[in-house]
């Protein structure tokens, strides 16, 4: 087992995840729907509802909280169909390959986050089509910062996919994770007024960090962003990359030994 | 001389979690490089969770295996590097081609470095593939998706991707389950080439018996125990004697005059006016000297492996009530591929068939 041997199957396992959804219209389709719904419509209440007392504009705050939980919830959602594959018993082939476990799940996280990157292009144009202005140094910036939001969501998904039994138990529980963080993540209105229970619940949502970084990468600094950002890049990066690490160790190791004591 | 096992299975045991019993309930057996072994019993029995713990899919509760060398509880890469399967359920992703699939599963094995589409794979892997297309019958439909191949070309692909890698032991669980006679005459055709070309270790589950005819060794497996081990000849002679059965015109005077010359004979079925008695074939002749009653009816009767089958297992089942306790294994002959040796567990209760 050589590390050339271990990174050509990690691109390997990433690339079908790739070419599965290029290939499946219904879902390049969605890809737009939802963001779409939620900027244009909800957007739009939120920012009449939220507007006074903050000087940023408002349909520009919303529309970067949406284009990080959208890449970011991609990429997780995509590793809980890691479920599926199992119940298909197409997991089973690739589990029986001599490979790192680490890899395998290292391949799907990166897979589903090329997905989520894919879809995150499509919601990139359709926010400069509604009118969302950048210089072309502040759309090169948040490339990287986009990559670490999908990986950051795989690392999620992982760690809630290991401890579900089930594709329906998937399904029916990770609303209840992931709605409340849409709010306590500041997708669409600011946190910085939340109640201490409140402010302490947003602190430990993992999508908080994915939006922030998001926004700290258009608007460039926490002073220059007239409240819309509340924490700096490197601070928001490293509670991604530790939490992400811890994510995706736990995961590993929770999916494994689950995998193979039944 | 004889080869060291490929396989070395002892003392195997699986629960699952939650279950009353053990799936898997101390199995031990050894197959010989090359050999082609199979494993029988009925639905439940625990083929599959052997099959899966063998290819380390599934953690024994108990037990050892040592697969070409690799210790499975030590050596989980080792023994899937020198293992190839093919499950029971498919598992072929149908979003891609079926020379996708191959490719993936090439890659994951390390043969050849990954590259985004066929025309960039390396000459060797296109090569590899033109003859493997060739091989399955396939040619350029390999281009195609999966979802548009039928059951059998499935089955053959998955056999053939399980292959690429050359491993040493190929499992096959349940593999012409849903084929048709002529694919699945097919897919054995291919099997059994591929055995006699690259030397590889077989083991087999299956429902048919026909298939298990053609092993060298077949293994019995029932409530997750094993209930016979040995060649098919074996297995089917020292559980079924061959008989032959009698009958008469004056059906008492028949009963009347075996019993009379201590030939030994059973009822054959309940209402039935024949009679059956032991016989090989060298017997058969001398058989029919001895009676003196006129006869309407003589058969030779030679057990099948399928009836072989069906009386353990259901004596088996009979054995249900009873507390065995560990089952009375008996191993015969070690692994040896057309080896005469046979073991029956000695716990169970005489064969329903005829007696001497
Ligand atoms: N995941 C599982 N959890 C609990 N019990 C199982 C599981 N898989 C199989 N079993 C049980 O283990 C026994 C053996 O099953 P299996 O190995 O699939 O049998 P076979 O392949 O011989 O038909 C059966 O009683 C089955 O119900
Ligand atoms: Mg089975």
């Amino acid at each position: 087992m050589s590390l050339a041997h271990e990174f050509n199957a990690l691109l390997a396992i990433a690339y079908r995840d790739l070419l599965k959804f290029l290939r499946d219209r219904s879902r390049m389709v969605g890809t737009l729907v939802f963001p779409a719904v939620f900027i244009l419509i909800l957007g739009g209440a939120f920012g009449a509802a939220a507007q006074s007392g903050y000087q940023f504009e408002f349909q520009t705050f919303i529309f970067f909280g949406v284009f990080a939980q959208n890449m970011w919830q991609s990429s997780a959602t995509g590793i809980i169909s890691l479920i599926e594959d199992r119940e298909n018993d197409f997991s089973q082939a690739i589990f029986v390959a001599p490979l790192s476990r680490y890899t395998i799940l290292g391949g799907k996280i990166l897979g589903e986050s090329l997905v989520a990157l894919t879809q995150g292009i499509v919601i990139f144009v359709f926010g400069l089509v509604i009118g969302v202005r950048m210089a072309p140094s502040q759309a090169l910036a948040l490339i990287p910062v986009a990559i670490a939001i999908c990986l950051y969501g795989g690392a999620f998904g992982l760690i809630l996919m290991a401890n579900m039994n089930s594709q329906r138990g998937a399904q029916q529980v990770f609303p209840f994770l992931l709605l409340p963080q849409f709010f306590l993540g500041g997708v669409f209105t600011p946190v910085d007024k939340f109640n201490p229970v409140l402010a302490f619940l947003s602190r430990i949502s993992p999508l908080r960090y994915a939006v922030d970084l998001m926004r700290g990468g258009y608007y460039g600094s926490v002073e220059g962003s007239a409240g819309a950002v509340l924490a700096s890049q490197p601070f928001n990066l490293a509670v991604m990359a530790v939490s992400g690490v811890v994510f995706v160790m736990i995961g590993t190791a929770v999916f494994v030994r689950k995998e193979r004591t039944r | 001389m004889q080869a060291a096992p490929i396989i070395k299975v002892d003392g195997l045991v699986k629960r699952y979690q939650k279950a009353e019993r053990n799936a898997v309930d101390g199995v031990s057996f050894d197959v010989a490089p090359g050999e082609f072994f199979s494993l029988l019993g009925p639905n439940g029995a625990g083929k599959t969770t052997t099959i899966s713990i063998l290819t380390t899919t599934l953690a024994p509760t108990g037990g050892r295996v040592t697969i070409d060398g690799h210790d499975l509880a030590t050596d989980a890469a080792g023994v899937r590097r020198s293992a190839g399967i093919t499950f029971q359920t498919p598992s072929l992703d149908r979003n891609l081609s079926a020379e996708e699939n191959v490719r993936l599963h090439a890659i994951l094995y390390g043969l050849y470095p990954w590259r985004p589409t066929y025309r960039t794979m390396p000459a060797a892997y296109r090569q590899r593939l033109g003859e493997l297309a060739e091989v399955v019958g396939l040619g350029a439909d390999i281009f195609k998706p999966v979802r548009t191949y039928s059951g059998g070309m499935r089955r053959k692909l998955e056999v053939v991707r399980s292959l690429i890698h050359q491993p040493r032991v190929l499992f096959l669980d349940e593999p012409s389950t849903g084929l048709d006679p002529a694919s699945r005459r097919d897919l054995w055709n291919y099997l059994l080439e591929m055995r006699r070309t690259a030397d590889t270790t077989l083991f087999l589950t299956t429902h048919y018996l026909a298939e298990a005819e053609d092993a060298d060794r077949i293994c019995v497996l029932s409530r997750g125990r094993i209930i016979a081990l040995g060649t098919p000849a074996a297995v089917t002679t020292s559980l079924l004697d061959r008989y032959v059965l009698l009958g008469a015109t004056d059906a008492r005077a028949l009963r009347n005059e075996l019993s009379g010359k201590n030939i030994a004979w059973q009822e054959h079925a309940g209402g039935s006016p024949y009679v059956r008695v032991a016989a090989n074939e060298s017997d058969v002749h001398a058989l029919l000297k001895a009676i003196d009653t006129p006869l309407t009816m003589v058969r030779t009767v030679l057990p099948t492996l399928e009836d072989a089958y069906l009386a353990l297992v259901e004596r088996d089942e009979l054995d249900l009530g009873a507390t065995s306790g560990p089952a009375g294994i008996v191993l015969g002959a070690p692994a040896a591929p057309n080896g005469d040796g046979v073991a029956v567990a000695k716990t169970r209760a005489q064969p329903v068939a005829a007696g001497q």
